[in-house]
């Protein structure tokens, strides 16, 4: 028995190798849907990218519902897609067990650490671009009231608020900043309208700039924010072009570069924990032809100026994530 | 009377409309620009063609064969019971109580308690509708649901805020201990020299609900107890003419029901993640309502259907990684089934047992 199982293994490594200069990769979506204009579809754009400049093809999924995460990633292990790249912390759970059961591929989580030699962990330092749109969101306000909406409650996404907020204080001192989250489910990232709900009331509590890092419910955050007259600032990916000229910035969050780097690489890439900040171009705010006349040149100057003191070490943003504890509430 | 035999109405007629669901589907994918035979291929070669796939196929048979039981108990008292889906949710949460806070030596001992606290949680779950039903005359169905939806909620708020360990930000419970791991159909079939995928998540809870299926067969038909809860069914005025107390028949059937719906989370959660997830029924509360109904309410009729359930369900997740068709589309699909097995019965039933009627006149 125990000969035969080597001699299965054996086999099973041979044609691993043998595969490996074939080995498609694969990409495996999050709950929240490959389209959500934010940060899943921000890895399908790198993955695409991948796609066009090399000419080869890539396996994706969606998955539907929590229970489904482990049998994705096995599936795709099992048929011998290498690397396996996957996005949201939540899949650092069923990754840790099958990561250990397939150690000649090599697997990818964005936004979660999974501690084993054939896994790549990449994370961002989300409260640096955070901080920058929280400055331009302080600049740009009239009534002195900022708000947040994020998707699910959890240390990743008050992150994004503290970020938000310290980012808004250093600007503008004067400033009233509103958190509220949508949920503390999974089923918070995709709820365009509790999204829209929430900024309603955050509205008629005088806020003019709202920031949305919650995924698919960003879009009911979004289109809220136009219809009431007030400015919203996007999430991830650049999602200025949604609504031209009132969407003040995005906060981009690079998971296309962190998706494309990791197909290029291949299964013979780099493992470890990777941290893409805001000196590595991993995280910044978007400016483009949709929202140049909203930026003024002070902004841009003072903006300029914070990504200049943050890169090189002399501004310490605060990681909500470090400590659990944020200097302004965002309960 | 009967106007068909045997063989017609157990056979027949659920494969005449499974024929008709197929075909629909298959219009379906036609319809969106796929192949619908190399879809077919796919989710059989997906389910059915490895170790690998029968590993997943009948790990999602094992929750269909224990839901299908809970509603078959229920409806041969002539109670739909909806709310399998709750039931098998706070079935989970003990389990998760009983793994996460109870240091055992062994997954054996483990089970056993797993199993005992799941039923006596689902049971729990069952007991309320079912009192709400004996003494204040509420309708089942509508509590049931009513309370599929109370489950979902106590089981969100549960695992967001109290079971989920602090340094996660995924709202389930912690992994439970190795020492808890059931043993597997490789584990199970390697001892007889049979080499089984180490993947598949299928395990001795697939034996373990044949034997429900076996236990509940004896009490239904050779059992006082079944006997009554038979008749309840068939005509609850003359069930209580005969003495039988309809409070205790419908107490009785929903806990057993219940018991039965709670202990399909010592599957998809001991035998499967190994820790309390969201959503760790996936509907198959409501699937079992449909292999209830496609196995005529038999304890061993079920079993069938409920493999077939269990290939649609992983050949449709073959067939959403394989083919650019969307998942939603595979939900059609089982929709259909479920609609043509279930809810159209009659559609083919009635033309059939006319047909059988003309050929016996003839003869």
């Amino acid at each position: 028995m125990k000969l035969t199982r080597t001699l299965l293994g054996a086999t099973a490594v041979a044609a691993l190798t043998a595969g490996a200069a074939w080995a498609e990769p694969a990409l495996i979506y999050d709950l929240g849907g490959k389209f959500d204009k934010s940060f899943n579809e921000m890895a399908y754009t790198g993955a695409m990218r991948w796609a066009e400049e090399t000419g080869m093809e890539f396996r994706d999924i969606e998955l539907q519902s929590e229970t489904q995460r482990e049998q994705a990633i096995r599936r795709f292990a099992e048929a011998g897609y290498n690397p396996v790249v996957m996005t949201g912390f939540s899949m650092a759970t069923p990754l840790e067990v099958v990561a250990a059961d397939y150690p000649d591929t090599t697997f990818v989580i964005i936004d979660g650490v999974v501690d084993l030699p054939n896994v790549r962990s990449v994370l961002f330092a989300e409260q640096e671009g955070s901080y920058l749109v929280g400055m331009a969101a302080g600049m740009a306000t009239e009534s002195n009231t900022v708000s947040f909406v994020g998707g699910m409650d959890v240390p990743l996404i008050r992150a994004f608020a503290c970020g938000y907020a310290q980012g808004a204080h250093a600007a503008n001192p004067d400033v009233n900043v509103i958190v509220n989250y949508t949920g503390t489910t999974p089923a918070a990232w995709n709820d365009p309208v509790r999204g829209s709900e929430i900024t309603a009331a955050q509205i008629s509590q005088g806020s003019d700039v709202v920031f949305a890092a919650a995924g698919g419910t960003g879009v009911g955050v979004l289109q809220r924010a136009v219809d009431d007259g007030i400015l919203s600032i996007g999430v991830d990916s650049n999602q200025n072009y949604l609504h031209p000229g009132q969407v003040l910035t995005s906060m981009m969050k690079r998971v296309d570069n962190a998706v494309f780097d990791a197909f290029t690489s291949g299964p013979e890439m780099e493992t470890g924990v990777h941290v893409m900040n805001l000196q590595s171009g991993g995280v910044g705010w978007a400016l483009d032809e949709h929202n140049e006349s909203l930026i003024t040149q002070e902004m841009r100057d003072a903006l300029a100026a914070a990504e200049a003191s943050i890169s090189s070490g002399e501004l310490v943003v605060h990681d909500y994530r470090s400590d659990n504890t944020c200097p302004y509430s965002v309960e | 009377m009967k106007t068909m035999p045997k063989w017609a109405d157990v056979l027949l007629v659920p494969l005449i409309s499974l024929l008709i669901a197929f075909a629909l589907s298959a219009l379906v994918i036609l319809a969106i620009g796929e192949d619908p035979i190399r879809a077919m291929e796919l989710m059989v070669t997906g389910s059915l063609g490895s170790t690998y796939g029968w590993g997943y196929t009948l790990y999602y048979t094992t929750n269909f064969l224990l839901t299908g039981l809970a509603v078959s108990i229920a409806f041969q008292a002539k109670l739909f019971n909806i709310g399998g889906e709750g039931q098998a949710m706070i079935g989970g949460l003990g389990v998760a109580l009983v793994c996460l806070f109870i240091p055992w030596p062994n997954w054996w001992l483990a089970i056993v308690a797993a199993i005992l606290a799941s039923a006596l949680f689902g049971a729990m779950w069952a007991a309320i509708p079912a009192w709400l039903q004996a003494k204040a005359g509420s309708h089942i169905v509508i509590t049931t649901i009513m309370f599929n939806f109370i489950a979902a909620s106590l089981m969100n708020y549960l695992l967001s805020h109290v079971l989920r360990p602090t340094t996660s930000m995924d709202p389930a419970t912690a992994r439970f201990d190795n020492v808890l791991r059931l043993p597997r159909l490789h584990d199970i079939l390697g001892l007889v020299g049979i080499d089984f995928s180490r993947s598949g998540p299928a395990n001795i809870m697939l034996f373990i609900a044949l034997a429900f299926c076996v236990l509940a067969y004896v009490l239904l038909w050779r059992t006082r107890l079944g006997f009554e809860i038979r008749a309840f069914g068939q005509s609850e005025a003359a069930a209580h003419y005969a003495g039988i107390s309809s409070f205790k028949i419908i107490m009785v059937a929903m806990l057993i029901s219940g018991a039965l719906a709670g202990t399909m989370a010592v599957n998809s959660v001991m035998g499967g993640p190994q820790r309390l997830v969201m959503n760790a029924v996936e509907g198959a509360g409501f699937i079992g309502i449909a292999v209830a109904l496609m196995g005529r309410s038999h304890p061993i009729g079920i079993i069938a259907p409920a493999l077939l359930f269990g290939f649609l369900f992983q050949g449709g997740s073959e067939l959403a990684i394989e083919t650019s068709i969307p998942r939603d589309m595979i939900v059609i699909i089982q929709a259909l089934v479920i609609m043509f097995t279930g809810a159209l019965d009659n559609m083919v039933r009635r033309p059939l047992e006319l047909l059988f009627l003309a050929l016996r006149r003839r003869a």
